[in-house]
């Protein structure tokens, strides 16, 4: 099968972490991770952006090529229940990362480290932030971080059971198919009246 | 062509990610309004390649008939 440009995202994803390394204000760039794939499930009603488009996936893929098991994940981990937990649990943790950025802004001292899977402190210090102010540089250090926590769980779970595991339970996956939902339920005025696990079906009919 | 005896099926707790997508050889597998994937009954070969990469293990091969 011919590739497609976007098929090339992953350098994208691959080019974000060096950048990061290089100089940690770049950690910015991956809001654009996280509003573009909201905006086409908003806008467009698809998860274009998880099907086609995310960088990290595709990442996940090629990797899993080689260092995948390719066993099948527990049951659990696609389970209603587990994946909107960890949404809001990463909802919480990203609410932790915008208080401390307020709390800088507000005066406190910048705290030059990223934090890894949300415990570990990992020293920052080459770090050029002098040229902006102190709230910029240390929501790059939380953002980098909670991309660095997710990155590393989902190369985890990549090596231990299929390559694009992660995509089970990536938190902007269920809240992008959570919104497509949403926006189908609210389309089909209730897909039927049989309830939410109905909403693929109607659609799927309709085309 | 003669439908084959076997196709996919794929289960309710699909989470739409697409990787099935980029593997079907006959493009038999689509993402409905992010919602879910579902299967062209009429273009599934059942060769399996979905089931083996999903994420998820949503996916099943079954006997044509069965899949409803």
């Amino acid at each position: 099968m011919k590739k497609k440009w976007y098929d090339y995202l992953w350098i994208g994803e691959l080019l974000y972490w060096v950048l990061g390394l290089c100089n940690i204000l770049f950690a910015w760039l991956g809001m654009l991770f996280f509003t573009i794939p909201l905006l086409v499930a908003l806008i467009g009603g698809s998860k274009a952006y998880c099907n086609r488009y995310c960088g990290r996936g595709q990442l996940l893929s090629l990797l899993g090529q080689k260092l995948s098991r390719n066993a099948p994940p527990p049951r659990f981990l696609r389970t209603r229940w587990f994946r909107y937990s960890f949404l809001a649990f990463f909802m919480v943790m990203f609410g932790l990362m915008l208080r401390s950025t307020y709390m800088v802004f507000a005066g406190a001292p910048l705290r030059q480290a990223v934090t890894l899977l949300w415990v570990f402190k990992l020293p920052w210090n080459w770090a050029q932030v002098d040229m902006v102010a102190p709230w910029i540089a240390q929501f790059a250090f939380g953002f980098y971080g909670v991309m660095l926590t997710s990155t590393v769980l989902g190369l985890v779970t990549m090596a231990l059971f299929r390559p694009r595991s992660w995509c089970v339970y990536c938190p902007m996956g269920t809240m992008t198919q959570g919104v497509c939902m949403l926006k189908q339920k609210k389309e089909d005025g209730g897909c039927g009246g049989e309830g939410q696990k109905d909403c693929g079906a109607a659609a799927a009919s309709r085309q | 062509m003669a439908l084959s005896k076997r196709l996919a099926r794929v289960g309710r707790e699909c989470v739409a990610c697409g990787t099935c997508m980029k593997v079907c050889p006959r493009s038999a597998i689509r993402v409905v309004s992010g919602v879910i994937a579902r299967v062209d009954g009429m273009l599934c070969v059942g060769c399996g390649r979905c089931a083996k990469v999903c994420p998820a293990d949503v996916i099943g091969i079954v006997e044509r008939g069965e899949e409803a």
